[in-house]
């Protein structure tokens, strides 16, 4: 397959979204869905944008896509209501 | 709409991304992005990996202010002015040192740019070589810790008198630890016709040597002990400060960072905590940053 | 509408009818006076919606460019000598970044030992960057190289900086008739600027990506292809110019005579004298011949073989130096030639720093050559006796 050289080096916007670098990281955020209170400070500061919260009917949650999230631990550190636990990956478990 | 993707390059906890998603959403992408060379270049504009949503160019180390000129005057005499608000983001290293010359120029034309420097303190894309804007007592690997030197001696570069000089009509600083300050900034910056200087310090935990959970509370820390004033100038006047409540000591702010640690042993180092201590005690005196009791 | 004018007027003049939009330049000289006369047109409004920006220094002026370029404008600048090597580092980002910036080389020796006065030593250092370099004989070339270098440069198989180098003082001072053109000719030849993709919120691209090792090599390759196909466009629109105007500046090269056993090689203002003097010689018999070479990048290979398949000996005026090896003009014709046929070389660095070049040392030179009193090779010429001191 013949690889694609463009213009003067121009790429396609936002074709990052094809690098999941949800492999990067040895601890994940969890959740507590009870505890959050969709302030949405998680949103705001998550540097890999994979963290939003949505709406499930009268419920307001955070919800981290975990095909991107390096696992870098500030959505659990800027969390009002306390509501994100970072846990060490199977994997990694020893 | 996605201004800026998932997928990039930088590391866990850098607050480089935190940063532009904010301003890029304040802006609601209607804008122009010029970046020089640096972390946020090489982690978001890959050839075939771009994770930017808006138009976007990247060319040199030190001429972002002057490509971003080039495209506001091309949109002027295109007549395509409101088509978008063009912006900069480069790095302490590309505006304070290498860049400072077409910065200057950019500044001293008035373009309508709003030009946002990222502060992480050094070069850090490089492995944290010294900047014009890495703060005294820092080890970086050309101010390096030895037995006979404590780290960089000089002061950080004064970026915000610099672009008050040029009599600029915005000036701001912000950090990522206020992340709805940034969008305030941003918002307010563009209502201004001409050139608007932002400076966001933006914690680096690669370079600073800290933790990624640990991030945003160094950025706190770094506005609670007055080392990085919140202001922000209209048209040559301070008309806003973020008031510290409670002033922290700078050794809180230092001990978190493997890039101070060294103070704290080093036989020059009391001398020079003293000294960072001074510098945060002046910041507060000059812009008022301590809440009245 | 044929004028008395200086070189910088006619290089001013030629520019405001290709309707740029935005302009950014830095004084220096001999260029000055090129970007005072458009900054007098932008100021008496005659430039349209054209922005006219006076950087802070030639490698701010060529980084606006960028950005402009980019963006969509047509964007001209003039610089030489110090100038160039400064933006020199902003032209080969340009050129990687295939943004079609023209501009005017104002031919001049590069410090140290500072010199204001002319020679082609700037315009050599950017042999390598992957940039169109056209070398002018006089004010009327010059004039007429601008709307052809926005054609050129702009099409979609080249998509490449545009360098029309034309002798510092020697024509952008010296008053020459002129014939300007009018809007509606250059009109006719020259369409609007339609970049193939721009910056814009309508349709976002990332320019400028940075290339690992996987991919730059194949971005190289391109580079090189689209240097190669604007050999064939620059001949379609030298052709096109010929039939638009009637004036026929020829192709790569311009071979004046097919018959001469022995060539001289000129490029720059220096062939009109050197034409001077090869045609007097002809006339007393001597079988010698002129070629003006005109385009350097890309080098007209085939032209070349072609013009030099009868040549014995070749004798290059040069007016620059490649230091360490010999004149850069020579170096090209002989690897140009290498495998096709090998005629002896003779390279003379003459002119370098403005030093005046006399029709006698012109003459002593060819004659020199003809007469089998030198070697061939590489020699400095009208150097005055001097002793290496240190105080």
């Amino acid at each position: 397959m013949k690889m694609r050289i463009t213009l003067g080096a121009i790429s396609k916007p936002l074709s990052s979204l094809k690098i999941k670098t949800g492999d990067w990281g040895a601890e994940y955020p969890i959740v507590d869905k009870k505890k959050c209170t969709g302030c949405k400070e998680c949103e705001i500061f998550c540097p890999d944008l994979c963290i939003t919260v949505v709406k499930e009917g009268d419920d307001k949650f955070a919800v981290v896509n975990y095909d991107y999230c390096k696992g870098c631990g500030i959505c659990a550190s800027v969390c009002p209501a306390e509501a994100i636990k970072m846990e060490l990956k199977d994997i990694y478990k020893v | 709409m996605t201004y800026f993707a998932s997928g990039h390059g930088a590391c866990p906890g850098c607050g480089l991304p935190i940063a532009v998603k904010n301003v890029l959403e304040a802006l609601e992408g209607k804008c122009f992005v010029a970046n020089s060379t640096g972390c946020l270049e090489i982690i978001s504009s890959q050839y075939d990996r771009s994770a930017w949503g808006v138009p976007y160019i990247h060319s040199l180390f030190e001429n972002a202010a002057a490509v971003a000129a080039g495209i506001e005057a091309a949109l002027k005499a295109l007549g395509r002015k409101d088509e978008g608000h063009v912006v900069v983001f480069a790095g302490d290293g590309a505006t304070a040192d290498i860049g400072i010359g077409p910065l200057s120029g950019m500044f001293d034309r008035n373009h309508d740019v709003l030009y946002i420097c990222l502060d992480n303190e050094a070069y850090q894309n490089t492995g944290n070589q010294q900047s014009g804007l890495t703060p005294t007592g820092s080890n970086t690997t050309t101010s390096p810790v030895g037995r006979l030197m404590p780290g960089k001696l000089g002061r950080k570069k004064d970026m915000v008198s610099i672009a008050l000089a040029h009599g600029v009509p915005y000036v701001a600083s912000a950090s990522v630890a206020f992340p709805r300050d940034i969008r305030r900034k941003a918002k307010k910056a563009i209502k201004f016709e001409g050139a608007k200087y932002i400076q966001i310090h933006s914690p680096c935990v690669t370079g600073w040597g800290i933790n990624g959970k640990d991030a945003i509370k160094v950025a706190k820390l770094a506005f609670e002990t007055a080392l990085y004033p919140i202001v922000e100038f209209e048209n040559g006047e301070l008309v806003r400060v973020r008031k510290i409540k409670s002033r922290k000591p700078v050794e809180e702010y230092l001990k978190m960072q493997k890039r101070f640690r060294h103070l704290f042993k080093h036989p020059q180092g009391k001398e020079i905590i003293e000294a960072i201590q001074k510098i945060a005690d002046e910041n507060a005196k000059r812009y008022g940053l301590d809440a009245e009791q | 509408m044929m004028k008395v004018v200086r070189g910088f007027h006619a290089v001013a003049h030629s520019v405001k009818l290709c309707k740029p939009n935005v302009i950014c330049a830095y004084p220096i000289t001999p260029q000055t006076e090129i970007v005072e006369r458009l900054a007098e047109m932008y100021a008496n409004g005659e430039l349209g919606s054209c922005e006219y920006i006076t950087a802070e220094s030639e490698f701010g002026a060529a980084s606006i460019l960028v950005g402009a370029s980019a963006t969509g404008a047509r964007t001209f600048t003039a610089t030489c000598s110090q100038g160039l090597a400064l933006m020199s580092e902003v032209l080969i980002n340009a050129a990687g970044m295939r943004l079609p910036i023209v501009l005017v080389n104002t031919n001049r020796a590069l410090s140290a030992p500072l010199s204001i006065w002319n020679d082609h030593q700037d315009s050599m250092l950017m042999r390598d960057a992957g940039i169109i370099q056209v070398y002018v004989e006089n004010n009327q070339e010059v004039h007429d190289m601008i709307p052809q270098a926005f054609k050129v440069a702009e099409n979609r198989d080249v998509m490449l900086p545009f360098m029309i180098c034309m002798d510092g003082f020697k024509l952008t001072h010296a008053y020459e008739p002129v014939d300007l053109l009018d809007q509606e000719t250059v009109d006719a030849f020259l369409p609007p600027y339609d970049p193939p993709v721009k910056l814009t919120v309508n349709d976002p691209l990332t320019f400028g990506c940075y290339a690992p090792p996987q991919y730059y090599m194949e971005f190289r390759v391109v580079m090189q292809n689209a240097m190669m196909r604007a050999k064939k466009v620059m001949q379609d629109v030298f052709k096109e110019w010929a039939e638009a105007t009637g004036r026929d500046w020829g192709g790569h090269v311009v071979n004046y005579h097919d018959d001469a056993e022995v060539v001289v090689v000129t490029m720059g203002s220096l062939t009109g004298l050197v034409r001077d003097v090869v045609e007097e010689m002809r006339g007393n018999g001597k079988k010698v011949g002129l070629l003006k070479l005109r385009t350097f990048r890309p080098f007209p290979v085939e032209d070349v073989r072609n013009a030099f398949k009868n040549a014995e000996k070749i004798i290059v005026f040069e007016r620059a130096v490649s230091f360490g090896h010999e004149g850069p003009v020579a170096m090209e014709i002989k690897s140009a030639l290498y495998g096709n046929s090998s005629p002896d070389v003779y390279s003379f660095a003459v002119g370098l720093g403005g030093r005046d070049v006399p029709r006698t040392l012109v003459e002593k030179c060819i004659n020199n050559v003809m007469e089998g009193k030198i070697e061939p090779g590489f020699r400095f010429e009208g150097v005055k006796p001097f002793e290496e001191v240190i105080v």
